[in-house]
């Protein structure tokens, strides 16, 4: 069962766009010079939205912790149990990070500190979303 | 009959000192409907809304008030079962019953103004909508009863659960995900208190040395004090004292986290009664003065929380309500943080400190003697773990024990001030009760 499709709005359509064009583009602040994901109205630190760019990021990462979802609430993703929910922080800005299941890792196999490398799985029909695979 | 137009009664400011109305805010009552693990869609004298009415007139009974002298009425109009509740936390399609159970009001949702007109609350002047959950509303309670908005006010939280699998509709039975969810549901985060300290929880084992399965004594101490809680579902269910074997050994649900670290949604409803101290002193019980509250809405920074930022949070949440009480971490006497999934208790324990307990000690802690009878009685409530998805156990128990009347769960040890909460790291709210107002 693929998973759940994201639905882009006015504010995420151009993370989207690139992440089908198998880009990875963050929030820019000129001001702070932080990069900041999920993207808001505004920069979470200055509150300045004047600042905020798009920048593409390289998708390089860690893994910070993991969990293994057994038992889950989502109707599409249950056959996919059980499957890993890591948290990924991104090389470039610690402070940001990503969900993951880790394709290529088997369930409960995670290692914990291991580099990643983004890549990007298609849910839909000309829809990716961007993945997290161990660097082997 | 409506809250003054943008009242601002948050306490959610670092460093706003001493609070204003300190120990001049009391609990007069409170009341709790039974606790049904569902409603039974046949007795009408157990839905949410009849349940609803026995709570508020508990709460005023206990406190030898009249409705007349009710001018304050807040009530959580939100369902629990939230955007995710779906078919099984709505009673519609079905067809609606006579008034006043119409519409969904009454069945699975309680608003202010539903209650104030079957009640016949008709001095009421301050029933604000859009109320938060209970962890604010006792702040939001405490505060309009300090500024003169009401003087006599009911605070009524229902927890409502239909037939069917909870929060296993709605949202969560999309193909597609919209809004917040489109950066976390594709990879499997439906959202939730659960998501939210699982990950900080994994990287506090790590960075500690502990396991998940230390949490066990805790658990099942949970339990125990749920039993000795009458009205909780547990011992008015007679569900068997949960052991560490049966923990142990119990399926996992987002693995590590297990069935037994995760509490039971029930359909019930629990009031309270928010008085001025000089009225309350007049009521029936000895008040429970208010001494500080305080609520909080931290943002993280990405996608999930860490463990820095739920220490940080939680650092900052302790301070502001010791600030505010004019009270430190030694004198603290029942501590009933919220548990509603038990790997997260650890970080409000080592915030606030309570007991010497510092940032990883939290297992070891758990290890020792937390029972009600003994030296550290954490969690005499029993929380949600003991007594069901109701909120309120760490509420009524704080109560309880500052007036001495906890039965089986009265504690030995000094109990003259109570910190309670529900509350996640991130956001909700804390209250600190006191024997005396000073």
């Amino acid at each position: 069962m693929p998973k759940l499709i994201p639905v882009a709005d006015a504010l995420s359509k151009p993370f989207w766009d690139a992440v089908n064009q198998k880009r990875l583009i963050l929030q820019h602040c000129a001001a702070c010079d932080r990069l900041q994901y999920p993207p808001q109205q505004a920069c979470q630190v200055c509150n300045s939205a004047n600042g905020l760019a798009w920048k593409e990021v390289e998708g390089r990462g860690h893994i910070a912790s993991y969990i293994v979802i057994e038992n889950g609430r989502l109707n599409r993703r249950m056959p996919d149990q059980p499957y890993n929910l890591a948290m990924v922080t991104l090389d470039a800005d610690p402070r940001v990070n990503f969900y993951s299941n880790l394709p290529g890792t088997p369930p409960y196999k995670v290692p914990v500190g291991a580099a990643v490398e983004v890549t990007f799985e298609e849910v839909a029909p000309d829809q990716l979303i961007h993945e997290w695979r161990v660097v082997a | 009959m409506t809250a003054p137009d943008r009242y601002q009664w948050r306490r959610d400011k670092d460093g706003l000192g001493v609070w204003e109305h300190r120990g001049k805010v009391a609990v007069a009552g409170f009341g709790h409907s039974p606790v049904d693990r569902r409603w039974d869609e046949v007795s009408m004298d157990k839905t949410l809304g009849a349940y609803s009415i026995l709570a508020c007139q508990k709460a005023m009974d206990e406190a030898g008030v009249t409705a007349d002298q009710v001018d304050g009425v807040i009530c959580c109009d939100s369902h629990i079962a939230g955007g995710s509740g779906g078919s099984a936390s709505q009673w519609a399609p079905r067809p609606y019953f006579a008034p006043p159970y119409d519409s969904e009001l009454g069945l699975t949702l309680i608003n202010a103004k539903w209650l104030v007109e079957q009640m016949g609350l008709r001095n009421v002047k301050f029933a604000p909508t859009g109320v938060p959950t209970i962890g604010e509303m006792v702040g939001m309670a405490a505060q309009a009863v300090g500024d003169g908005v009401c003087s006599t006010c009911l605070v009524i939280y229902p927890t409502g659960n239909l037939e069917g699998r909870y929060r296993r509709g709605g949202e969560n039975a999309d193909d597609y995900a919209r809004g917040a969810r489109q950066w976390t549901a594709p990879w499997g985060n439906h959202g939730g208190n659960d998501f939210i300290n699982m990950f900080p929880h994994e990287q506090y084992c790590r960075k500690y040395g502990g396991k998940h399965d230390d949490l066990a004594p805790f658990v099942v101490n949970q339990h125990r004090n749920g039993l000795l809680t009458p009205w909780g579902y547990n011992a008015s269910h007679n569900v068997p004292q949960l052991t560490i074997e049966e923990y142990l050994n119990s399926r996992y649900i987002l693995n590590p986290l297990r069935l037994w670290d995760c509490d039971r949604p029930v359909n019930a409803s629990t009031a309270y009664l928010f008085a001025t101290a000089e009225r309350a002193r007049d009521m029936r019980q000895p008040p429970v003065y208010v001494l500080n509250h305080s609520q909080h809405n931290f943002r993280k920074r990405s996608t999930q929380e860490d463990l820095d930022e739920i220490e940080d949070w939680t650092d900052r949440a302790a301070k502001r309500m010791y600030e505010g009480a004019g009270l430190g971490p030694n004198d603290v006497d029942i501590f009933n943080p919220y548990d509603g999934y038990a790997p997260m208790t650890q970080f409000f324990l080592e915030a606030f400190q309570w007991h010497g307990v510092k940032r990883g000690d939290a297992f070891a802690f758990y290890a020792g003697d937390i029972r009600v009878e003994g030296p550290h009685p954490l969690c005499s409530s029993g929380g949600n773990l003991g007594t069901g998805r109701l909120r309120t156990a760490m509420y009524t128990d704080s109560v309880e024990q500052l007036r001495g009347t906890a039965g089986a769960r009265q504690v030995k040890v000094r109990a003259e001030t109570a910190l309670a909460a529900f509350t996640t790291p991130s956001s909700g709210g804390w209250i600190m009760f006191g024997k005396n107002p000073s």
